[in-house]
């Protein structure tokens, strides 16, 4: 069950989801390579996962009841990775790892490098077939917890995407609840540009799904649309959460060009100079955070 | 002669019985059903002619019908294996692991799931359905995967035996299956042990080793009988374990025969030669030669008059080993 997210609780995790902003664009800096839109547009539902949602034990993560949040587009991982160390799963410090030679945080996720993982992801559209395993094994087994699987748009384009859909009806895995983050972007630039997608809803209608759309970037609105979905019977749920990419730096949001690259790499229209953009970007989140905190006083 | 310590089947030099090595992985899962209740089977609409449609019918609640969706099929066993069960998954080898080769890469064996990859119709043995069916590759592009572990048995007894087994080993394994009737050389009794390669013909003063791994072994021993009654000495190898090799049993044999002649139902490039030649060169280099398609496709026709048109059978053997005994004496 989850908990009531009342005032206080709320506020907490606004906070926290700055913080988490912050720290993606330092671990990228740091990296000096990976995604950054889809990390900072997903932070919102990522900090309400692992501080609200999930039943989870991070001192003891292969503990047998926790839900299981599987990652299906590898790529954002720098999130998953800098929320994992806001709740306890690795220090903090450990972030400077990323990408780099010798460390647990692998530039695209691997399950046996690093407790807490579900999945080893980043080729696209394998992550809501693993989670029906998961699902069907947690039905078989007699287990309540949920599998939450977060996806991008951008897999939907991935046959494998398509076949895990028709799939999970099949068996009425209302254990299962997949998040799509409908950022509207992809490496090539505009998902209905590159390769429609549209009508998503009805598409996901048309297979059997319980379908949501969410504004993604309102924490109280996506953990509403989880509770609805945990409560529904003999049919999986999908969310649609429409999110910002970039969400939270004025340079980065919607631009697709953001999609691949870390702050201070490269020259992209509209930012400012390379060196300067992550100093940039930290300044209006610590103005964001600033402002959030007012709002709570 | 056919070596007595492996009790192998005696009558197969008369009248050898045949049955497909696919029929021993629909008993072994009936066996392992059974015996362990972690075991779950999942199918691409291929459920009778992978021979799981038994346990299916015996263990409804532990059989997972995917439809014709490989990828789908692969990614489902990797989650079911995260959570503790030990799948197999069923389908024609161009399939899986052919057209769903990147998943079971990432979610199987670099995400180190339990799953266990059943492929079917492999060799040229499949026969009428022609090559689009005819999985020719598929040790190739399994065997170079890390850790992997790559078996191929070598009729219907000892398929059953290494499914068994499969599930016993904690780690990704592929199982080779045929599809159509094959001698049957091994009898219940006959040791197997995943890893292990087995001496099947054995003679004093041999000049080559044949090593086979699948169904061709058949054609190896006529080989080899035929090859004594001409006054040419061999011992016969069977691999079924082309990953990991058995490197003492095969270091044994080379050291003692001093050429080798590889046999397989499969191209010649990444095969079980290809295994073998790697770990040769940098071991114990010696002449070999290789039976398995060479650089081609087949077709559709009887499985014996391909192995003959596409010299997979004794005679072509018996030539790689007369070839072979030829170049060591330069």
């Amino acid at each position: 069950m989850i908990d009531e997210l009342h005032e206080e609780k709320l506020k907490d995790l606004e906070e926290k989801a700055v913080k988490a902003r912050e720290l993606v664009i330092e671990t990228l800096v740091e990296a000096g390579s990976g995604h950054t839109a889809g990390p900072l547009g997903m932070t919102d539902i990522f900090v309400a996962f692992y501080f609200h949602i999930l039943n989870h034990k991070p001192e003891n993560p292969f503990w047998e009841e926790r839900d299981r949040l599987v990652l299906s587009n590898g790529h954002i991982c720098p999130i998953q990775y800098v929320t994992m160390a806001m709740a306890g799963y690795f220090p903090i410090a450990e972030l400077k790892t990323l990408r780099k030679v010798n460390s647990r945080l692998q530039g695209h996720p691997h399950r046996s490098s690093l407790p807490g993982l579900e999945t080893t992801s980043g080729p696209l559209g394998e992550g809501i077939s693993q989670s029906i395993g998961m699902a069907l094994a947690a039905k078989m087994d007699g287990k309540n917890h949920h599998i939450y699987c977060l996806t991008s748009d951008g897999e939907h384009q991935e046959g494998n995407t398509w076949e895990a859909m028709m799939m999970a009806p099949r068996y009425k895995l209302d254990n299962l609840c997949v998040v799509i983050d409908r950022n509207n972007i992809q490496i090539d630039g505009f998902t209905e540009n590159v390769m429609p997608l549209e009508p998503l809803h009805d598409k996901y209608r048309a297979f059997n799904w319980h379908v949501i759309d969410v504004d993604g970037n309102n924490i109280h609105e996506f953990v509403d649309a989880v509770k609805q979905a945990n409560s529904t019977h003999q049919q999986p749920t999908v969310i649609i959460a429409h999110t910002v990419p970039g969400k939270g730096v004025s340079f980065m949001e919607n631009r697709f060009e953001w999609h691949g690259m870390p702050p201070d790499t490269s020259e992209v229209l509209g930012a400012p100079p390379k060196g300067e953009q992550a100093k940039k970007a930290l300044l209006e989140l610590k103005m964001i955070r600033e402002t959030t905190k007012n709002q709570h006083k | 002669m056919l070596n007595p310590a492996l009790k192998l089947n005696q009558k197969f030099f008369e009248e050898a019985e045949e049955a497909p090595t696919r029929q021993g992985y629909g008993e072994g899962l009936l066996e392992l059903g059974e015996k362990n209740p972690n075991v779950v089977v999942l199918s691409a609409d291929l459920t009778e002619s992978t021979k799981v449609n038994k346990f299916a019918e015996k263990y409804p609640e532990r059989f997972f019908e995917c439809g014709v969706a490989e990828q789908n099929m692969a990614a489902v066993a990797a989650g079911l294996a995260v959570a503790g069960k030990i799948p197999f998954i069923s389908s024609y080898a161009t399939f899986s692991p052919g057209k769903n080769w990147e998943t079971i890469r990432t979610t199987t064996v670099y995400n180190r799931a339990n799953v266990k990859i059943g492929g079917h119709h492999s060799g040229i043995v499949t026969g009428p359905d022609g090559a689009t069916h005819q999985a020719t590759e598929d040790i190739a592009i399994t065997r170079c995967w890390p850790k992997m572990t790559v078996v191929v048995p070598c009729d219907a007894i000892e398929a059953k035996k290494a499914t068994v087994a499969s599930a016993g080993f904690e780690g990704p394994v592929y199982l080779r299956f045929t599809r159509d009737k094959t001698p049957v050389i091994t009898s219940n009794e006959t040791p197997f042990e995943l890893g292990k390669a087995g001496l099947f013909w054995t003679c004093d003063l041999p000049q080559a080793v044949i090593c086979s791994t699948g169904h061709l072994i058949g054609e190896a021993l006529l080989a080899a009988k035929e090859l004594e009654e001409e006054g040419v000495k061999v011992n016969v190898l069977n691999i079924s374990s082309v990953k990991p090799l058995d490197i003492e049993g095969i270091l044994e044999q080379v050291k003692k025969c001093g050429s080798v002649v590889s046999v397989e139902d499969h191209q010649q490039d990444g095969g079980l030669g290809g295994a073998l030649s790697e770990f040769l060169v940098k071991n114990l280099p010696a002449p070999m030669e290789f039976v398995g398609l060479d650089n081609t496709f087949a077709e559709s026709g009887k499985p014996k008059e391909l192995i003959e048109k596409y010299n997979l059978g004794k005679a072509a053997i018996k030539n790689a080993v007369k070839k072979v005994i030829e170049r060591k004496g330069k």
